[in-house]
């Protein structure tokens, strides 16, 4: 473990004063993130606050080995130089940075927007365009591969599926890709900077739509820093019905991935199974609380609604016919050699490149990373129940598959044991306003990984600062890792085992 | 092969039979609303007050709900200690004017009205559809891919959705129109060949959902194109996508 005099340490889903984060100075502060992600700390958030001309840097780092979640902050007058080339993993978040607040990481090595948004500090703008001028989409510097044999690919923003828009370019050597770049910002919705002076009548249901996928791990953790800034403790039933929730969710969207999955290699009876089973698990999301995306389920200090003995064993009656149907469809896949032959060996993503990535969720695990919020930094119901965590080590399509399916097999039991033994009393309890000058810091394991909010309270107790960091976000980067070198007909596939979220991205 | 075909009788034959037999929804499914003004102390304005979305007004003895504005949360109803507003488990909500989403204590329900007679003749068998995300969640797209998994199958009403706008007779939008998307979405329409329809799906397309006032966003579709079908929700059950698209090709005659 590395040396954390620099930061102070806490645990998930606590609020400290802010007075208790160590300030320190920039390069030290610099220095010491790369160093901590040398020890395998991973960085959970890196953002910048304040609205004046000095900026505030804030890192949230996270420790998998004890469960410890590191503060730290420093002052940032102008530009700062960019730790990027040491720690690729501060990437993304440095160009959040430049783009949110006009300042320049310099020397980073790819330095281009991420959203295509006016930063949030008038009169600044890191690639110096005119002030409050129009800043169209997709509009970059794209990286191109020069030569006679090489052609170009560009695909997007809208795509031929039911899906998000996102662009993406292919640097391609016949069917070989050399290079895939990912540029997305075209669902930003202004989520962040609305947050300021926060919450706001309508936060929560911005919260529910961050990614509407993901309604439960986002709302969830949103509710765990009201709760920690106002120091309420929810009922141990709340507890117990935001884990199922989470688990419905997981396993909606882990069914609907194998079906994908299975489609995208030709293989349509697991498609065609899995895309109605995923329907069963959106369905019993509906039981709880009549919105199959679980809308209106959490809610601070507990959940919107209680369940019934009638509601639970109608539950457990639907998981029980759900994993019959869902074994059996996805039992399919791992007795058909052709898809086997597809899955395994395509979109290698190497342990080492996740591991400098900092890549999260069902993406790190296939690659032999044992990292899962649940486990690593329980949270709510996982402190007492704990779900075992899942590993591949092939890194490969093949792992990602195999990874959703052992880990749906793994919440189909949590979901069992909970709803056999449903705490009795209430669901919710009063809620207090959040405290004054606090940082808190949650951490939740959506479907997609890790999702981490942070809050900085001003006097008042309102969010002078509220940051959102979606499992999408570290993991972009690693499907256009997992192109490399891949048929370009690989791509759907590769796409499809991470399937990664747009508006969780763009916010 | 013989367990693929065992998998197959496991799996059974599971394509509803909507419209012909009733929706199948859960108990706390929130649909159509249901308004009791009566109920209403003069001057009260606490539900108007419980929605962040401005959905609700309470003038002289008529209480108003706009379900384009709605995202069907509830809180109007916790907020209601007089039993004012509740929701039914109707899903129909689907419309063809703006204003017919705006649901009154003393008002006519209007369902979704069918094409004319041209537009009918043209799409009313085959209406090929090209989706559009505008800063959409997920949510309404996922609850649009599904009614072409096999449990709804819509390709037996001869509706699907197709990979180009040159292959489709119009678009359904979702999300709020986020100003990054905003000239995607028309160019996307303008790629569709005429006569064309469009569709905006969900609380965000319609008027922005929670997103309503954002200055990132476009408050939904209206404005930038001409909107055919408007379909509340958020996100809209797939039941009320599907009565919405039938209704619009005349495929359900005109019944609650």
């Amino acid at each position: 473990m590395t040396d954390a005099s620099f930061m102070k340490t806490f645990y998930n889903g606590e609020s400290l004063p802010l007075d208790a984060v160590p300030e320190v100075k920039l390069n030290d502060f610099l220095q010491a993130i790369i160093d901590a992600a040398d020890h395998g700390w991973r960085i959970s958030a890196l953002f910048g606050e304040g609205t004046g001309p000095e900026l505030t840097l804030y890192a949230v780092l996270s420790a998998t080995g004890d469960g410890l979640i590191g503060v730290m902050r420093s002052r940032c007058n102008g530009n700062f130089p960019s730790i990027t080339p040491y720690c690729p993993q501060a990437n993304l978040f440095e160009r959040e940075i430049a783009e949110q607040f006009g300042v320049v990481p310099e020397g980073h090595p790819w330095f281009k927007p991420l959203r295509f948004h006016q930063s949030f500090r008038p009169g600044y703008d890191a690639w110096g365009r005119a002030d409050r001028s129009a800043i169209l989409p997709g509009i970059t510097d794209f990286y191109r591969v020069e030569g006679d044999e090489i052609h170009e690919v560009a695909v997007g923003p809208v795509h031929a599926g039911v899906i998000e828009p996102g662009h993406f370019r292919f640097q391609c050597h016949g069917e070989e890709v050399f290079h895939l770049e990912i540029v997305l910002g075209y669902q930003h919705r202004g989520i962040e900077s609305a947050l300021i002076g926060g919450p706001k009548p309508g936060t929560l249901h911005r919260m529910e739509t961050i990614a509407g996928d993901t309604t439960i791990a986002h709302t969830w953790a949103h509710c765990m820093i009201l709760e920690s800034l106002a120091a309420v403790h929810i009922p141990a039933k709340a507890e117990v019905l935001r884990g199922i929730g989470l688990e419905l969710e997981r396993l909606a969207n882990h069914t609907g991935d194998l079906g994908a999955i299975a489609g995208d290699t030709g293989y349509l009876p697991t498609s065609s199974y899995c895309g109605r089973i995923r329907g069963d698990f959106l369905n019993m999301t509906a039981v709880m609380c009549g919105s199959r995306f679980g809308r209106g389920l959490i809610r601070p200090g507990g959940t919107g609604f209680d369940c019934s003995q009638d509601q639970s064993d109608e539950l457990l009656r639907r998981i029980a016919a759900a994993r019959a149907d869902l074994t059996n469809a996805v039992d399919l896949i791992w007795a058909t050699p052709s898809v086997l032959a597809r899955l395994e060996g395509t979109g290698i993503v190497a342990r080492e490149t996740a591991k400098e990535l900092a890549l999260t969720g069902p993406a790190a695990r296939a690659c032999g990373i044992a990292m899962d919020v649940r486990q690593n930094f329980p949270y709510g119901i996982y402190q007492m129940s704990q779900i075992p965590v899942v590993t591949a080590r092939s890194g490969d399509v093949y792992g990602r598959t195999l990874v959703r399916w052992l880990e749906a097999e793994k919440s189909l039991e949590f979901l069992e044991e909970q709803l056999s033994q449903l705490p009795s009393g209430r669901y919710a309890t009063h809620m207090k306003q959040p405290a004054g000058e606090k940082i808190a810091v949650a951490l939740t394991e959506g479907w997609r990984g890790e999702v981490c909010h942070v809050a900085l309270t001003d006097k008042a107790g309102r969010f002078s600062r509220y940051k959102i960091v979606d499992p999408s976000f570290h993991n972009w980067p690693g499907l256009a890792m997992a192109l490399r070198g891949q048929q370009i007909s690989d791509f759907p596939l590769c796409n499809k085992s991470f399937n990664l979220s747009y508006c969780g991205f763009d916010q | 092969m013989l367990k693929t075909i065992l998998a197959r009788i496991h799996q059974k034959h599971r394509t509803m039979k909507y419209p012909d037999e009733p929706a199948q929804l859960p108990e706390l499914f929130r649909g159509y609303p249901v308004l009791n003004a009566e109920a209403c102390p003069a001057g009260c304005r606490l539900c108007a007050d419980a929605c962040p979305f401005g959905a609700l007004s309470h003038e002289t003895k008529t209480l108003s709900l706009d379900m384009g504005k709605c995202l069907f949360c509830r809180e109007c109803e916790l907020a209601c200690p007089h039993g004012a507003i509740s929701f039914s488990r109707d899903e129909k909500l689907a419309a063809r004017n703006r204003g017919d989403l705006i649901v009154r204590s003393d008002g006519e329900r209007k369902l979704t009205e069918a094409l004319e007679a041209k537009m009918r003749s043209l799409f009313g068998r085959s209406l090929k559809l090209r989706e559009v995300s505008a800063g959409g969640c997920n949510a309404c797209e996922a609850d649009v891919n599904v009614l072409s998994t096999v449990a709804w199958d819509l390709g037996r009403f001869g509706v699907q959705f197709v990979a180009s706008p040159r292959h489709a007779d119009g678009i359904l939008v979702t999300g709020p129109v986020t100003e990054n998307m905003r000239e995607a979405l028309l160019k996307t329409y303008k790629a569709v060949p005429a006569p064309k329809i469009v569709i905006a799906s969900g609380a965000c397309a319609i008027n922005g959902g929670p997103f309503i006032g954002s200055p990132e966003v476009h408050d939904g579709v209206d404005g930038l194109l001409p909107v055919d079908l408007y379909i509340p929700g958020c996100p809209p059950h797939p039941f009320t996508i599907l009565d919405g698209l039938l209704r619009l090709l005349g495929r359900i005659e005109q019944r609650g």
